[in-house]
Protein backbone atom coordinates (compact mmCIF):
# COMPACT_ATOMS: atom_id res chain seq x y z
CA UNK A 1 0.00 0.00 0.00
CA UNK A 2 1.34 3.87 -0.85
CA UNK A 3 1.09 6.60 0.95
CA UNK A 4 -1.86 7.78 -0.17
CA UNK A 5 -3.50 4.54 0.52
CA UNK A 6 -2.75 4.81 3.77
CA UNK A 7 -3.78 8.16 4.50
CA UNK A 8 -7.35 7.58 2.52
CA UNK A 9 -7.81 4.76 5.16
CA UNK A 10 -6.83 5.88 8.10
CA UNK A 11 -8.52 9.27 7.26
CA UNK A 12 -12.16 6.85 7.36
CA UNK A 13 -11.09 4.80 9.87
CA UNK A 14 -11.49 8.20 11.74
CA UNK A 15 -14.40 9.00 10.30
CA UNK A 16 -15.48 6.00 11.60
CA UNK A 17 -14.55 6.27 15.35
CA UNK A 18 -15.93 10.19 15.28
CA UNK A 19 -19.29 9.79 13.37
CA UNK A 20 -21.71 9.55 16.41
CA UNK A 21 -20.04 12.88 17.83
CA UNK A 22 -20.48 14.70 14.49
CA UNK A 23 -23.72 13.36 14.35
CA UNK A 24 -25.08 12.75 17.44
CA UNK A 25 -28.90 12.50 16.94
CA UNK A 26 -28.22 9.65 14.47
CA UNK A 27 -26.40 7.57 16.52
CA UNK A 28 -28.70 4.70 15.91
CA UNK A 29 -29.14 5.19 11.68
CA UNK A 30 -25.23 5.10 11.85
CA UNK A 31 -25.47 1.38 13.98
CA UNK A 32 -27.97 0.34 11.03
CA UNK A 33 -25.77 1.55 8.59
CA UNK A 34 -23.05 -0.46 9.50
CA UNK A 35 -25.21 -3.54 9.87
CA UNK A 36 -26.14 -2.61 6.32
CA UNK A 37 -22.86 -2.41 5.27
CA UNK A 38 -21.96 -5.41 7.27
CA UNK A 39 -24.73 -7.65 5.33
CA UNK A 40 -23.86 -6.35 2.44
CA UNK A 41 -20.39 -6.97 2.44
CA UNK A 42 -21.05 -10.70 3.08
CA UNK A 43 -23.78 -11.28 0.80
CA UNK A 44 -21.16 -10.44 -1.72
CA UNK A 45 -18.86 -12.82 -0.80
CA UNK A 46 -20.80 -15.73 -2.45
CA UNK A 47 -22.84 -13.99 -4.92
CA UNK A 48 -20.27 -11.47 -5.96
CA UNK A 49 -17.22 -13.24 -5.53
CA UNK A 50 -17.75 -17.11 -5.83
CA UNK A 51 -21.36 -16.60 -8.58
CA UNK A 52 -23.80 -18.24 -5.66
CA UNK A 53 -26.75 -15.69 -5.20
CA UNK A 54 -28.49 -16.77 -2.06
CA UNK A 55 -31.94 -15.25 -0.92
CA UNK A 56 -31.57 -17.25 2.21
CA UNK A 57 -28.37 -15.46 4.34
CA UNK A 58 -31.17 -13.90 6.62
CA UNK A 59 -30.86 -16.95 8.08
CA UNK A 60 -27.87 -16.59 10.10
CA UNK A 61 -28.90 -12.84 10.74
CA UNK A 62 -32.20 -14.80 12.49
CA UNK A 63 -30.39 -17.30 13.88
CA UNK A 64 -27.53 -15.30 15.14
CA UNK A 65 -30.40 -13.00 16.75
CA UNK A 66 -31.82 -16.04 18.73
CA UNK A 67 -28.38 -18.19 19.49
CA UNK A 68 -27.20 -14.67 21.21
CA UNK A 69 -30.24 -14.06 23.00
CA UNK A 70 -30.21 -17.78 24.26
CA UNK A 71 -26.78 -18.14 25.55
CA UNK A 72 -26.54 -14.96 27.02
CA UNK A 73 -29.55 -15.57 29.16
CA UNK A 74 -28.62 -19.11 29.72
CA UNK A 75 -25.54 -18.20 31.30
CA UNK A 76 -27.81 -16.57 34.39
CA UNK A 77 -31.33 -18.23 34.15
CA UNK A 78 -33.47 -21.54 32.86
CA UNK A 79 -34.36 -20.14 29.57
CA UNK A 80 -37.30 -22.15 29.28
CA UNK A 81 -38.51 -19.87 32.08
CA UNK A 82 -37.42 -16.93 31.31
CA UNK A 83 -39.32 -16.96 28.41
CA UNK A 84 -42.92 -18.32 29.32
CA UNK A 85 -45.02 -15.39 28.65
CA UNK A 86 -46.79 -16.13 31.94
CA UNK A 87 -43.99 -15.47 33.79
CA UNK A 88 -44.43 -13.41 36.61
CA UNK A 89 -41.36 -13.33 38.80
CA UNK A 90 -38.52 -10.96 37.79
CA UNK A 91 -35.70 -12.05 36.17
CA UNK A 92 -33.16 -9.99 36.42
CA UNK A 93 -28.59 -9.48 35.02
CA UNK A 94 -26.54 -7.76 36.65
CA UNK A 95 -24.33 -5.13 34.68
CA UNK A 96 -21.36 -8.25 34.61
CA UNK A 97 -23.84 -10.21 33.66
CA UNK A 98 -25.08 -8.67 31.03
CA UNK A 99 -21.78 -7.38 29.27
CA UNK A 100 -20.26 -11.19 29.19
CA UNK A 101 -23.56 -12.67 28.40
CA UNK A 102 -23.42 -10.41 25.32
CA UNK A 103 -20.03 -11.07 24.16
CA UNK A 104 -20.41 -14.90 25.45
CA UNK A 105 -23.28 -15.08 23.21
CA UNK A 106 -22.73 -12.98 20.02
CA UNK A 107 -19.22 -14.73 19.53
CA UNK A 108 -21.25 -17.77 20.00
CA UNK A 109 -23.73 -16.77 17.50
CA UNK A 110 -20.96 -16.20 15.20
CA UNK A 111 -19.98 -19.95 15.23
CA UNK A 112 -23.21 -21.40 15.56
CA UNK A 113 -23.89 -19.78 12.51
CA UNK A 114 -20.46 -21.05 10.82
CA UNK A 115 -21.73 -24.58 11.40
CA UNK A 116 -25.34 -23.88 9.95
CA UNK A 117 -23.91 -22.62 7.16
CA UNK A 118 -21.65 -25.55 6.74
CA UNK A 119 -24.99 -28.24 7.16
CA UNK A 120 -26.95 -26.22 4.61
CA UNK A 121 -24.52 -25.55 2.60
CA UNK A 122 -23.61 -28.95 1.65
CA UNK A 123 -27.22 -29.58 0.69
CA UNK A 124 -27.79 -26.18 -1.55
CA UNK A 125 -24.63 -26.10 -3.43
CA UNK A 126 -25.27 -28.87 -5.15
CA UNK A 127 -28.26 -26.53 -6.29
CA UNK A 128 -26.95 -24.06 -9.13
CA UNK A 129 -28.01 -20.66 -10.08
CA UNK A 130 -31.71 -19.41 -9.64
CA UNK A 131 -32.42 -23.09 -7.99
CA UNK A 132 -29.58 -21.91 -5.13
CA UNK A 133 -31.07 -18.72 -4.75
CA UNK A 134 -35.28 -20.17 -4.41
CA UNK A 135 -33.23 -23.47 -2.04
CA UNK A 136 -31.79 -20.89 0.17
CA UNK A 137 -34.92 -18.70 0.42
CA UNK A 138 -36.66 -21.71 1.22
CA UNK A 139 -34.34 -23.06 3.90
CA UNK A 140 -34.70 -19.63 5.39
CA UNK A 141 -38.48 -19.43 5.65
CA UNK A 142 -38.38 -22.40 6.66
CA UNK A 143 -36.27 -21.93 9.90
CA UNK A 144 -38.69 -18.61 10.81
CA UNK A 145 -41.44 -20.58 10.88
CA UNK A 146 -39.84 -23.97 13.24
CA UNK A 147 -38.66 -20.95 15.60
CA UNK A 148 -41.78 -19.09 15.93
CA UNK A 149 -43.24 -22.47 16.96
CA UNK A 150 -41.16 -23.44 19.25
CA UNK A 151 -42.04 -22.85 22.73
CA UNK A 152 -38.66 -23.06 24.56
CA UNK A 153 -37.36 -19.67 22.73
CA UNK A 154 -40.78 -17.67 23.14
CA UNK A 155 -42.70 -19.02 20.29
CA UNK A 156 -44.39 -16.26 17.69
CA UNK A 157 -43.90 -13.69 21.15
CA UNK A 158 -40.20 -13.56 20.62
CA UNK A 159 -37.76 -12.41 23.17
CA UNK A 160 -37.32 -9.36 25.55
CA UNK A 161 -33.45 -9.13 26.14
CA UNK A 162 -32.58 -6.69 29.46
CA UNK A 163 -32.32 -3.31 28.36
CA UNK A 164 -28.48 -1.88 28.19
CA UNK A 165 -27.09 -1.59 31.98
CA UNK A 166 -26.37 2.43 32.09
CA UNK A 167 -26.70 5.83 30.31
CA UNK A 168 -29.01 5.78 27.46
CA UNK A 169 -26.65 7.37 24.80
CA UNK A 170 -23.88 5.82 26.08
CA UNK A 171 -25.73 2.56 25.04
CA UNK A 172 -26.48 3.49 21.41
CA UNK A 173 -22.69 4.68 21.27
CA UNK A 174 -21.99 0.77 22.63
CA UNK A 175 -23.72 -0.63 19.72
CA UNK A 176 -22.77 1.85 17.60
CA UNK A 177 -18.80 0.55 17.77
CA UNK A 178 -20.34 -3.05 18.00
CA UNK A 179 -21.39 -2.76 14.48
CA UNK A 180 -19.00 -0.31 13.09
CA UNK A 181 -16.33 -2.26 14.72
CA UNK A 182 -17.28 -5.66 13.13
CA UNK A 183 -17.89 -4.06 9.60
CA UNK A 184 -14.07 -2.64 9.86
CA UNK A 185 -12.80 -6.42 10.69
CA UNK A 186 -14.74 -7.51 7.81
CA UNK A 187 -13.81 -5.26 5.41
CA UNK A 188 -10.25 -5.61 6.32
CA UNK A 189 -10.51 -9.50 6.43
CA UNK A 190 -11.86 -9.55 3.03
CA UNK A 191 -9.26 -7.05 2.10
CA UNK A 192 -6.89 -9.46 2.50
CA UNK A 193 -8.98 -12.54 1.41
CA UNK A 194 -9.58 -11.52 -1.98
CA UNK A 195 -6.06 -11.01 -2.70
CA UNK A 196 -5.03 -14.39 -1.49
CA UNK A 197 -5.35 -17.44 -3.66
CA UNK A 198 -8.59 -18.14 -1.78
CA UNK A 199 -9.79 -15.61 -3.74
CA UNK A 200 -8.71 -16.62 -6.73
CA UNK A 201 -10.14 -20.34 -7.03
CA UNK A 202 -14.18 -18.56 -5.43
CA UNK A 203 -13.65 -16.20 -8.67
CA UNK A 204 -12.50 -19.02 -10.15
CA UNK A 205 -15.98 -20.78 -9.38
CA UNK A 206 -18.24 -17.96 -10.12
CA UNK A 207 -16.57 -17.63 -13.82
CA UNK A 208 -16.92 -21.42 -14.98
CA UNK A 209 -17.20 -24.34 -11.94
CA UNK A 210 -16.74 -27.26 -14.10
CA UNK A 211 -13.99 -25.89 -15.73
CA UNK A 212 -12.70 -25.53 -11.92
CA UNK A 213 -13.77 -29.06 -11.28
CA UNK A 214 -11.51 -30.25 -13.81
CA UNK A 215 -8.72 -28.22 -12.94
CA UNK A 216 -9.05 -29.80 -9.88
CA UNK A 217 -9.96 -27.39 -7.73
CA UNK A 218 -11.92 -28.34 -3.91
CA UNK A 219 -14.97 -26.51 -4.77
CA UNK A 220 -17.07 -27.77 -2.68
CA UNK A 221 -14.14 -27.24 0.19
CA UNK A 222 -14.35 -23.45 -1.20
CA UNK A 223 -17.97 -22.97 -1.75
CA UNK A 224 -18.50 -24.26 2.23
CA UNK A 225 -15.99 -22.42 3.65
CA UNK A 226 -16.62 -18.98 2.15
CA UNK A 227 -19.99 -19.27 3.22
CA UNK A 228 -19.32 -20.53 6.58
CA UNK A 229 -16.78 -17.33 6.78
CA UNK A 230 -19.82 -14.96 5.52
CA UNK A 231 -22.57 -16.42 7.90
CA UNK A 232 -19.74 -15.92 11.01
CA UNK A 233 -19.74 -12.22 10.48
CA UNK A 234 -23.73 -12.11 9.60
CA UNK A 235 -24.57 -14.04 12.87
CA UNK A 236 -22.54 -11.62 14.74
CA UNK A 237 -24.34 -8.65 13.63
CA UNK A 238 -27.51 -10.63 14.14
CA UNK A 239 -26.47 -11.04 17.79
CA UNK A 240 -25.87 -7.42 18.55
CA UNK A 241 -28.81 -6.48 16.60
CA UNK A 242 -30.72 -9.04 19.51
CA UNK A 243 -29.42 -6.68 21.92
CA UNK A 244 -30.11 -3.37 20.19
CA UNK A 245 -33.44 -3.68 19.77
CA UNK A 246 -33.77 -5.12 23.08
CA UNK A 247 -37.29 -7.13 21.91
CA UNK A 248 -37.49 -9.21 19.10
CA UNK A 249 -39.91 -11.99 17.67
CA UNK A 250 -39.18 -14.55 14.66
CA UNK A 251 -40.85 -13.67 11.36
CA UNK A 252 -40.62 -9.72 11.36
CA UNK A 253 -37.41 -9.47 13.19
CA UNK A 254 -35.12 -12.31 12.60
CA UNK A 255 -36.49 -14.03 9.96
CA UNK A 256 -37.13 -10.87 7.90
CA UNK A 257 -36.94 -12.28 4.50
CA UNK A 258 -38.56 -9.48 2.58
CA UNK A 259 -37.03 -6.69 4.39
CA UNK A 260 -33.40 -6.95 5.36
CA UNK A 261 -32.54 -10.30 3.37
CA UNK A 262 -33.67 -8.69 0.20
CA UNK A 263 -32.46 -5.32 1.21
CA UNK A 264 -29.01 -6.95 1.28
CA UNK A 265 -29.06 -7.75 -2.13
CA UNK A 266 -29.88 -4.88 -3.24
CA UNK A 267 -27.19 -2.88 -1.50
CA UNK A 268 -24.51 -5.09 -3.78
CA UNK A 269 -26.54 -4.73 -6.62
CA UNK A 270 -26.32 -0.68 -6.57
CA UNK A 271 -22.77 -0.66 -5.35
CA UNK A 272 -21.73 -3.36 -7.79
CA UNK A 273 -21.02 -6.88 -6.97
CA UNK A 274 -17.99 -8.74 -7.28
CA UNK A 275 -16.04 -6.03 -5.75
CA UNK A 276 -14.45 -4.93 -1.79
CA UNK A 277 -16.16 -1.29 -2.25
CA UNK A 278 -19.36 -1.80 -3.85
CA UNK A 279 -21.20 -3.55 -1.04
CA UNK A 280 -20.10 -1.05 1.06
CA UNK A 281 -20.95 2.29 -1.26
CA UNK A 282 -24.37 0.34 -2.00
CA UNK A 283 -25.00 0.07 1.68
CA UNK A 284 -24.39 3.96 2.00
CA UNK A 285 -26.47 4.62 -0.75
CA UNK A 286 -29.63 2.26 -0.08
CA UNK A 287 -29.42 3.13 3.63
CA UNK A 288 -29.59 6.53 2.31
CA UNK A 289 -32.35 6.85 -0.13
CA UNK A 290 -34.27 4.40 2.38
CA UNK A 291 -34.30 7.17 5.11
CA UNK A 292 -35.47 9.59 2.95
CA UNK A 293 -38.12 7.47 1.50
CA UNK A 294 -39.32 6.80 4.74
CA UNK A 295 -38.75 10.16 5.96
CA UNK A 296 -40.69 12.12 2.70
CA UNK A 297 -43.16 9.39 1.39
CA UNK A 298 -44.49 7.65 4.28
CA UNK A 299 -47.19 5.65 3.06
CA UNK A 300 -45.88 5.38 -0.09
CA UNK A 301 -42.13 3.83 1.42
CA UNK A 302 -42.82 0.54 -0.06
CA UNK A 303 -43.27 1.65 -3.31
CA UNK A 304 -40.61 4.42 -3.73
CA UNK A 305 -38.21 0.95 -2.21
CA UNK A 306 -39.92 -1.11 -5.11
CA UNK A 307 -39.58 0.99 -7.78
CA UNK A 308 -35.37 1.55 -6.76
CA UNK A 309 -35.14 -2.13 -6.76
CA UNK A 310 -36.45 -2.64 -9.99
CA UNK A 311 -34.84 0.03 -11.33
CA UNK A 312 -31.38 -1.44 -10.20
CA UNK A 313 -32.02 -4.92 -11.14
CA UNK A 314 -33.13 -3.61 -14.71
CA UNK A 315 -31.38 -0.84 -15.55
CA UNK A 316 -28.31 -0.66 -13.05
CA UNK A 317 -26.86 -4.16 -12.80
CA UNK A 318 -23.21 -3.31 -13.05
CA UNK A 319 -23.83 -0.75 -9.84
CA UNK A 320 -21.64 2.42 -8.92
CA UNK A 321 -18.64 0.72 -9.39
CA UNK A 322 -19.17 -1.05 -12.92
CA UNK A 323 -20.34 2.49 -13.98
CA UNK A 324 -17.23 3.87 -12.90
CA UNK A 325 -15.53 0.90 -14.17
CA UNK A 326 -17.18 1.92 -17.49
CA UNK A 327 -16.51 5.36 -17.50
CA UNK A 328 -12.65 4.91 -16.83
CA UNK A 329 -11.62 1.62 -18.17
CA UNK A 330 -7.95 1.85 -17.06
CA UNK A 331 -8.69 2.62 -13.35
CA UNK A 332 -7.73 -0.04 -11.70
CA UNK A 333 -10.23 -2.47 -9.54
CA UNK A 334 -10.48 -0.69 -6.38
CA UNK B 1 6.48 -49.16 -20.65
CA UNK B 2 3.41 -49.45 -18.66
CA UNK B 3 -0.13 -48.77 -18.83
CA UNK B 4 -1.05 -45.38 -17.06
CA UNK B 5 -4.56 -45.17 -18.45
CA UNK B 6 -6.55 -48.64 -18.91
CA UNK B 7 -10.17 -48.74 -21.34
CA UNK B 8 -12.01 -51.80 -20.91
CA UNK B 9 -15.19 -52.59 -22.54
CA UNK B 10 -16.86 -48.99 -21.62
CA UNK B 11 -19.99 -48.16 -23.35
CA UNK B 12 -22.04 -45.25 -23.16
CA UNK B 13 -25.20 -43.92 -24.94
CA UNK B 14 -26.98 -40.90 -25.13
CA UNK B 15 -30.65 -41.99 -24.84
CA UNK B 16 -31.16 -44.03 -28.17
CA UNK B 17 -27.71 -42.72 -29.43
CA UNK B 18 -24.98 -45.41 -28.69
CA UNK B 19 -21.62 -43.02 -29.03
CA UNK B 20 -19.36 -45.82 -27.59
CA UNK B 21 -20.03 -49.32 -27.71
CA UNK B 22 -17.87 -52.02 -26.01
CA UNK B 23 -14.32 -50.31 -25.99
CA UNK B 24 -11.10 -50.47 -24.86
CA UNK B 25 -7.86 -49.52 -25.14
CA UNK B 26 -4.94 -48.26 -23.28
CA UNK B 27 -2.30 -45.29 -23.20
CA UNK B 28 1.29 -46.31 -22.57
CA UNK B 29 2.88 -43.85 -19.81
CA UNK B 30 5.70 -41.37 -20.99
CA UNK B 31 3.92 -41.66 -24.49
CA UNK B 32 1.73 -39.77 -26.97
CA UNK B 33 -1.37 -41.50 -28.19
CA UNK B 34 -3.75 -40.38 -30.74
CA UNK B 35 -7.36 -41.13 -31.22
CA UNK B 36 -8.79 -40.20 -34.80
CA UNK B 37 -11.85 -41.08 -35.61
CA UNK B 38 -14.86 -39.22 -38.11
CA UNK B 39 -16.72 -36.43 -36.87
CA UNK B 40 -19.25 -38.35 -34.01
CA UNK B 41 -17.38 -41.12 -34.07
CA UNK B 42 -17.41 -40.85 -30.55
CA UNK B 43 -14.26 -39.73 -29.36
CA UNK B 44 -15.27 -36.80 -27.09
CA UNK B 45 -17.30 -39.26 -25.35
CA UNK B 46 -14.32 -41.43 -24.58
CA UNK B 47 -12.59 -38.36 -22.97
CA UNK B 48 -15.60 -37.10 -21.12
CA UNK B 49 -16.01 -41.00 -19.65
CA UNK B 50 -12.46 -41.19 -18.62
CA UNK B 51 -11.99 -37.96 -17.04
CA UNK B 52 -15.62 -38.56 -14.93
CA UNK B 53 -17.34 -35.70 -17.01
CA UNK B 54 -20.16 -38.52 -16.77
CA UNK B 55 -21.41 -42.15 -15.86
CA UNK B 56 -20.40 -44.53 -18.06
CA UNK B 57 -22.93 -47.49 -18.59
CA UNK B 58 -20.54 -50.07 -18.78
CA UNK B 59 -16.54 -51.55 -18.61
CA UNK B 60 -13.78 -49.90 -16.23
CA UNK B 61 -11.17 -47.47 -16.60
CA UNK B 62 -8.46 -47.57 -14.36
CA UNK B 63 -5.67 -44.80 -14.27
CA UNK B 64 -2.70 -45.96 -12.68
CA UNK B 65 -4.20 -49.04 -11.96
CA UNK B 66 -6.90 -48.10 -9.54
CA UNK B 67 -10.47 -47.96 -10.67
CA UNK B 68 -12.15 -44.01 -11.80
CA UNK B 69 -14.82 -45.01 -13.64
CA UNK B 70 -16.84 -44.18 -10.65
CA UNK B 71 -15.01 -40.95 -9.28
CA UNK B 72 -16.27 -37.50 -9.91
CA UNK B 73 -14.36 -35.06 -12.40
CA UNK B 74 -12.48 -33.27 -9.02
CA UNK B 75 -11.14 -36.92 -7.76
CA UNK B 76 -9.96 -37.63 -11.02
CA UNK B 77 -8.00 -34.02 -11.73
CA UNK B 78 -6.68 -34.62 -8.36
CA UNK B 79 -5.03 -37.51 -9.00
CA UNK B 80 -3.06 -35.88 -12.25
CA UNK B 81 -5.31 -36.53 -14.38
CA UNK B 82 -6.89 -33.55 -16.52
CA UNK B 83 -8.31 -32.58 -19.52
CA UNK B 84 -8.66 -29.58 -22.12
CA UNK B 85 -11.91 -28.76 -24.06
CA UNK B 86 -13.09 -29.20 -27.40
CA UNK B 87 -14.59 -25.81 -27.07
CA UNK B 88 -11.97 -24.70 -25.40
CA UNK B 89 -12.52 -23.01 -21.30
CA UNK B 90 -11.03 -20.23 -20.38
CA UNK B 91 -11.81 -17.84 -17.31
CA UNK B 92 -12.79 -15.10 -20.00
CA UNK B 93 -12.97 -12.45 -17.73
CA UNK B 94 -9.28 -12.40 -16.20
CA UNK B 95 -6.12 -12.05 -17.69
CA UNK B 96 -3.81 -14.40 -18.71
CA UNK B 97 -1.56 -14.24 -15.75
CA UNK B 98 -4.36 -14.91 -13.26
CA UNK B 99 -5.49 -17.63 -15.68
CA UNK B 100 -2.70 -19.33 -15.33
CA UNK B 101 -2.03 -18.92 -11.45
CA UNK B 102 -5.60 -20.00 -10.89
CA UNK B 103 -4.73 -23.34 -12.87
CA UNK B 104 -1.64 -23.98 -10.41
CA UNK B 105 -2.16 -27.58 -9.17
CA UNK B 106 -4.72 -27.27 -6.19
CA UNK B 107 -4.10 -31.45 -5.00
CA UNK B 108 -0.43 -30.64 -4.04
CA UNK B 109 -1.33 -27.96 -2.21
CA UNK B 110 -2.87 -28.32 1.09
CA UNK B 111 -6.02 -26.19 2.59
CA UNK B 112 -4.14 -23.67 4.58
CA UNK B 113 -1.87 -22.96 1.55
CA UNK B 114 -5.37 -20.81 -0.20
CA UNK B 115 -4.52 -18.10 2.56
CA UNK B 116 -1.55 -16.84 1.30
CA UNK B 117 -0.82 -14.95 -1.34
CA UNK B 118 1.01 -16.27 -5.42
CA UNK B 119 4.44 -16.13 -4.26
CA UNK B 120 7.21 -14.82 -6.93
CA UNK B 121 7.58 -18.47 -8.43
CA UNK B 122 4.38 -19.07 -8.83
CA UNK B 123 4.31 -16.22 -11.15
CA UNK B 124 7.74 -16.92 -12.39
CA UNK B 125 6.26 -20.23 -13.41
CA UNK B 126 3.06 -19.01 -15.44
CA UNK B 127 5.09 -16.30 -17.33
CA UNK B 128 7.37 -19.51 -18.08
CA UNK B 129 4.61 -21.39 -19.62
CA UNK B 130 3.14 -18.40 -21.22
CA UNK B 131 6.40 -17.75 -22.57
CA UNK B 132 6.37 -21.71 -23.78
CA UNK B 133 3.11 -21.13 -26.00
CA UNK B 134 3.91 -18.01 -26.84
CA UNK B 135 1.80 -15.74 -25.37
CA UNK B 136 4.01 -14.19 -22.96
CA UNK B 137 3.31 -10.50 -24.55
CA UNK B 138 -0.15 -11.01 -23.84
CA UNK B 139 -0.13 -12.08 -20.43
CA UNK B 140 -1.80 -8.98 -19.43
CA UNK B 141 -5.02 -8.89 -21.29
CA UNK B 142 -8.06 -10.51 -20.56
CA UNK B 143 -8.24 -14.18 -22.10
CA UNK B 144 -11.63 -13.06 -23.54
CA UNK B 145 -10.24 -10.98 -26.00
CA UNK B 146 -7.64 -13.39 -27.23
CA UNK B 147 -8.60 -15.33 -30.87
CA UNK B 148 -9.95 -18.43 -30.29
CA UNK B 149 -6.65 -20.37 -31.29
CA UNK B 150 -4.33 -18.44 -28.52
CA UNK B 151 -7.46 -19.37 -26.36
CA UNK B 152 -6.52 -22.89 -26.88
CA UNK B 153 -2.77 -22.55 -26.21
CA UNK B 154 -3.68 -20.58 -23.62
CA UNK B 155 -5.94 -23.24 -22.28
CA UNK B 156 -2.55 -25.68 -22.82
CA UNK B 157 -1.15 -23.51 -20.71
CA UNK B 158 -2.86 -23.68 -18.09
CA UNK B 159 -3.38 -27.37 -18.02
CA UNK B 160 0.29 -27.91 -18.20
CA UNK B 161 0.53 -25.27 -14.90
CA UNK B 162 -1.25 -28.19 -12.94
CA UNK B 163 1.75 -30.21 -13.46
CA UNK B 164 -0.81 -33.64 -14.74
CA UNK B 165 0.75 -36.84 -15.23
CA UNK B 166 -1.84 -37.35 -17.88
CA UNK B 167 -2.90 -35.08 -20.16
CA UNK B 168 -6.25 -35.21 -22.50
CA UNK B 169 -6.39 -32.82 -25.02
CA UNK B 170 -9.17 -32.83 -27.11
CA UNK B 171 -8.52 -31.73 -30.63
CA UNK B 172 -5.44 -29.08 -29.79
CA UNK B 173 -5.21 -27.85 -33.31
CA UNK B 174 -8.34 -26.96 -34.29
CA UNK B 175 -9.37 -24.05 -35.08
CA UNK B 176 -5.35 -22.73 -34.69
CA UNK B 177 -3.97 -20.65 -38.37
CA UNK B 178 -2.18 -23.43 -40.15
CA UNK B 179 1.13 -21.91 -40.05
CA UNK B 180 1.82 -22.02 -36.52
CA UNK B 181 0.73 -25.72 -36.19
CA UNK B 182 3.56 -26.87 -36.39
CA UNK B 183 4.97 -25.02 -33.64
CA UNK B 184 2.18 -26.75 -31.96
CA UNK B 185 3.55 -30.16 -32.52
CA UNK B 186 6.48 -29.03 -31.75
CA UNK B 187 5.50 -27.70 -28.26
CA UNK B 188 3.40 -30.69 -27.44
CA UNK B 189 6.02 -32.77 -28.14
CA UNK B 190 8.42 -30.98 -25.48
CA UNK B 191 5.64 -30.67 -22.70
CA UNK B 192 5.95 -34.58 -23.38
CA UNK B 193 9.66 -34.74 -23.01
CA UNK B 194 10.30 -31.84 -21.51
CA UNK B 195 7.87 -31.93 -18.44
CA UNK B 196 7.84 -35.99 -18.53
CA UNK B 197 3.74 -35.46 -19.27
CA UNK B 198 2.06 -38.84 -20.84
CA UNK B 199 -0.56 -36.98 -23.90
CA UNK B 200 -3.86 -38.48 -25.30
CA UNK B 201 -4.69 -36.50 -28.16
CA UNK B 202 -7.57 -36.83 -29.99
CA UNK B 203 -6.96 -34.97 -33.54
CA UNK B 204 -9.06 -34.75 -36.76
CA UNK B 205 -5.91 -33.45 -38.60
CA UNK B 206 -4.26 -36.94 -39.54
CA UNK B 207 -1.32 -35.38 -41.13
CA UNK B 208 -0.78 -33.47 -37.26
CA UNK B 209 -1.28 -36.79 -35.43
CA UNK B 210 0.67 -39.13 -37.42
CA UNK B 211 3.98 -36.82 -36.23
CA UNK B 212 3.47 -37.00 -33.16
CA UNK B 213 1.72 -40.10 -31.88
CA UNK B 214 3.82 -43.33 -31.32
CA UNK B 215 0.38 -45.52 -31.07
CA UNK B 216 -2.99 -44.33 -33.00
CA UNK B 217 -6.31 -45.84 -31.87
CA UNK B 218 -9.13 -45.35 -34.24
CA UNK B 219 -12.57 -44.66 -33.60
CA UNK B 220 -16.23 -45.36 -36.11
CA UNK B 221 -19.38 -45.25 -35.32
CA UNK B 222 -18.71 -45.58 -31.35
CA UNK B 223 -16.23 -49.08 -32.05
CA UNK B 224 -12.88 -49.10 -31.78
CA UNK B 225 -11.71 -49.84 -35.84
CA UNK B 226 -8.24 -50.01 -35.51
CA UNK B 227 -5.21 -49.35 -33.51
CA UNK B 228 -1.12 -49.39 -34.28
CA UNK B 229 1.26 -47.44 -34.95
CA UNK B 230 1.52 -43.95 -37.33
CA UNK B 231 2.85 -46.48 -40.11
CA UNK B 232 -0.15 -49.16 -39.42
CA UNK B 233 -2.87 -46.95 -39.30
CA UNK B 234 -2.05 -44.59 -42.03
CA UNK B 235 -1.89 -48.19 -44.22
CA UNK B 236 -5.29 -49.63 -42.72
CA UNK B 237 -7.55 -50.06 -45.77
CA UNK B 238 -10.42 -50.16 -43.13
CA UNK B 239 -9.23 -46.28 -41.95
CA UNK B 240 -8.86 -44.76 -44.97
CA UNK B 241 -12.42 -46.10 -45.95
CA UNK B 242 -14.11 -44.50 -42.61
CA UNK B 243 -12.48 -41.42 -43.44
CA UNK B 244 -13.37 -41.22 -46.81
CA UNK B 245 -16.90 -42.87 -46.01
CA UNK B 246 -17.73 -39.15 -44.64
CA UNK B 247 -15.97 -36.87 -45.91
N1 LIG C 1 -24.43 -34.65 -24.60
C1 LIG C 1 -24.89 -35.39 -25.63
N2 LIG C 1 -26.18 -35.69 -25.71
C2 LIG C 1 -26.65 -36.44 -26.75
N3 LIG C 1 -25.88 -36.95 -27.72
C3 LIG C 1 -24.57 -36.68 -27.68
C4 LIG C 1 -24.01 -35.88 -26.64
N4 LIG C 1 -22.67 -35.78 -26.85
C5 LIG C 1 -22.43 -36.48 -27.97
N5 LIG C 1 -23.55 -37.01 -28.47
C6 LIG C 1 -23.64 -37.86 -29.66
O1 LIG C 1 -22.74 -38.95 -29.50
C7 LIG C 1 -22.04 -39.20 -30.69
C8 LIG C 1 -20.55 -39.06 -30.47
O2 LIG C 1 -20.24 -37.71 -30.25
P1 LIG C 1 -18.78 -37.21 -29.84
O3 LIG C 1 -18.24 -38.08 -28.78
O4 LIG C 1 -18.86 -35.76 -29.54
O5 LIG C 1 -17.99 -37.45 -31.22
P2 LIG C 1 -16.59 -36.87 -31.70
O6 LIG C 1 -15.92 -36.19 -30.58
O7 LIG C 1 -15.87 -38.07 -32.19
O8 LIG C 1 -16.91 -35.94 -32.85
C9 LIG C 1 -22.61 -38.24 -31.72
O9 LIG C 1 -23.61 -38.91 -32.44
C10 LIG C 1 -23.19 -37.13 -30.91
O10 LIG C 1 -24.26 -36.53 -31.58
MG1 LIG D 1 -15.30 -34.23 -30.34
Amino acid sequence: MNTKNIIFYVALLVLTAIAPFLFPDFRTQLATLWLMIVVAMTWDMTGGQMGYNSLGNILFYGTGMYVAAVISIGMVHDVGAYTDAGRLELMTFTERQYFVGAIVGIIGAGLFCSVTAIVVGYVTFGLRGPYFAIGTLGVAIAAGELVSNWGWIGGGQGISLPVYPGNFDVGKLFFYYLFAGTGVVLFMFLKWLYSTRFGAAINAIRDDEEKAEAMGIHTMRYKLTTWAMAAFFVGIVGGISGFQLIHFEPLETAYQTTNLGIFMVVCVLLGGKGTLWGPVIGAILFHFIKEVTWNYFLGWQWVALGALIVVTVVYFQDGVMGWLAHRKPQSPRL
Amino acid sequence: MNAIIEVQDVSKSYGGVVANKRVSMTVQAGGITGLIGPNGSGKTTLFNSIVGYHPIDSGSIKFEGREISKMPVQSIARLGLIRTFQQTRIYAAMDCTQNMLISLPHRKMKFLDAFSKHGESDHAKAERLLEFVGLYEKRFLNAGSLSFGQQKLLEFAMALMNEPTGLLLDEPTAGINPTLINGLIDRLKRANREFGITLFIIEHNMRVIMNMADKIYCLAHGEMLAQGTPQEIQNDQRVVDAYLGTH
